[in-house]
């Protein structure tokens, strides 16, 4: 039996394995001790506990455990890792190179980075959302001392050339940070095969517990330091301070070591799924992916359902299925989705999409429920949309006056 | 962000889905609205010239639940309502039926707008001069 609703929001957040909470569990209970108590056995056992976690984190993305940060999410890793860039090299430089389609906790930070005196440079996509490599390359400037470019896209799932991006970071001497929390766990990351310098991610978005992620900061070739963001105690070798979420970080540690299992199988069932979902979607009249085909994550579609409005388009199944919306109604501003309207996308197409978002536990029933009820709602509202008219008595939309409100 | 029950029941069954000829005397169309914005309303209105009374109203709409259901709940308001009576209808009237939230009061809005579009259109049919509105405040 098909159970609803059924969950399809997984860029937003992923249930958690019931193998990771089995691995959390001890350290809410007995376990529950102070990492950084060094003098008995609760804290001894608290902090053999997250240096397990911080090898398997460690491992996932091939990094070295001593190059592991822990933080309370990208939100926080993105934050860490752009200001403490910008502070710690400020005697290098002042100048950051972003795109627009990155996430808000990048854009808001470089914008808090220019109100304090730094320039921020942001990139333009091309219309498949990839950033381009010579406009990269042309905004280096000697005063550069960062490029921050996300892995993967959170709406349309585009996945950034970030290996040849780091050739061009090396090649100038500027470092690489990379938010990456769509992509590590979902893809193979490894981050020197990449050259990533500092890369952010978080636990929940890959089946692990809301609240914890980690930055990574390389320690060789190059050596690369950030300012601590919050004063305290000192942990995390000085660049993050707070009492660590033990079981956070251990739930963390074993979601990352499930991935590493699972990644091949997943991304092969996951996948199969997506290209069934988007199939059968394309065969309504006037329904557009957005962003890249070739380079995305195996388990995100974007799709335009033209002439339909995305949230009214919502309405007629989020009692029964998850996903989301580029539509500005959903939200108090009346703009809708940046990350599509970067793409060249028209507001109307941008207002008309959905984020499909598959995940682990995504079953073909789910999928084949979604399908139609996705494809019944779209035509019942096209028999009541005066623009899907239009469209059909071949006006063009675009030669009309419209009462701009 | 919960819809009330009305906005609801307008959403899975509209009421008055449709077109009238617009190219007919006795129909008014009012366009309101743009696609980038995210929601376009047509309402259209058949009034009978002898009486001044509307006899039918249909709509077509672009947008989100809340739109729906203010151009749901329009044509029913209209059916059988005189024009002079269609002025009076203020937008503050749909969000008080729908129970729309403050984010969604430009729906109504639209629907008060889309309204007076038509009673305007089918004025101007008339040889009768289009009548002047403030403009509207919640854009």
């Amino acid at each position: 039996m098909l159970k609803l609703p059924i969950y399809l929001d997984n860029n937003a957040t992923t249930p958690m394995d019931p193998r990771v909470l089995e691995a959390m569990t001890p350290y809410f209970l007995e376990h529950f001790g102070n990492a950084a108590s060094r003098n008995h056995p609760f804290g001894w056992e608290a902090e053999e506990a997250v240096d397990y976690a911080r090898e398997q984190v460690a491992k996932l993305i091939g990094a070295d455990p001593k190059e592991i940060i822990f933080t309370s999410g990208a939100t926080e890793g993105d934050n860490l890792a752009i200001k403490g860039v910008y502070e710690m090299y400020a005697s290098k430089g002042n100048h950051i190179i972003t795109a627009t389609t990155e996430h808000k906790a990048v854009l808001d930070t470089c914008k808090h980075i220019e109100k304090s005196g730094g320039e921020v440079t942001y990139l333009k996509v091309k219309p498949d959302g990839l950033i381009d490599l010579v406009e990269l390359e042309a905004a280096i400037k000697p005063t550069t001392i960062l490029i921050s470019i996300m892995y993967a896209n959170n709406e349309i799932g585009t996945i950034q050339p970030i290996k040849e991006i780091s050739t061009i970071a090396r090649k100038h001497g500027v470092l690489l940070f990379t938010d990456a929390t769509q992509a590590v766990g979902k893809i193979p990351v490894n981050v020197n095969k990449d050259g990533i310098d500092l890369m952010a991610f978080s636990a929940h978005k890959m089946y692990g517990p809301k609240g914890v992620g980690a930055l990574y900061v390389r320690r060789k070739n190059p050596r690369v330091k950030v300012t601590a963001q919050m004063d305290g105690g000192g942990h995390e070798r000085g660049m993050r301070s707070g009492t660590l979420n033990v079981p956070g970080i251990v739930g963390f540690g074993k979601a990352c070591e499930v991935a590493m299992l699972d990644m091949e199988e997943d991304t092969k069932k996951i996948s199969k799924l997506r290209d069934k979902l988007e199939t059968e979607l394309l065969k309504l009249e006037e329904a557009y992916v957005n962003g890249s085909r070739e380079h995305r994550l195996p388990h995100v579609a974007n799709i335009s359902f033209k002439h339909v409005e995305g949230e009214g388009l919502l309405m007629g199944f989020n009692k029964n299925i998850a996903l989301s919306s580029g539509s500005a109604c959903t939200s108090a501003s009346l703009e809708p989705s940046y990350v599509l309207k970067a793409l060249g996308l028209g507001d109307d197409l941008a207002h008309s999409s959905l984020r499909f978002g598959l995940g682990r536990f995504t079953t073909e029933e789910q999928i084949d429920y979604t399908i139609k009820a996705i494809s019944d709602t779209v035509t019942r509202l096209r028999e009541m949309s005066p623009l899907w008219e239009m469209y059909k008595e071949g006006i063009d939309l675009s030669t009309i006056e419209w009462a701009a409100h | 962000m919960a819809y009330s029950e009305k906005v609801i029941d307008h959403y899975q069954n509209p009421k008055n889905v449709g077109t009238l000829d617009k190219s007919s005397k006795n129909v008014g169309t009012g366009l309101v609205g743009a696609p980038e914005c995210g929601d376009v309303m047509r309402l259209q209105i058949e009034v009978d010239d002898e009486t001044g009374m509307i006899t039918d109203a249909k709509f077509k709409t672009f947008g989100c639940g809340s739109a729906i259901a203010s151009s749901s709940l329009a044509t029913e308001w209209l059916k059988g309502k005189s024009i002079d009576e269609a002025l009076t209808v203020d937008n503050m009237d749909f969000v008080e039926e729908l129970n729309l939230p403050p984010v969604k009061i430009h729906c109504s809005v639209l629907a008060e707008d889309a309204i007076k579009a038509a009673i305007n259109d089918y004025r101007v049919k008339n040889g009768k001069e289009a009548i002047k509105f403030e403009e509207s405040v919640v854009h």
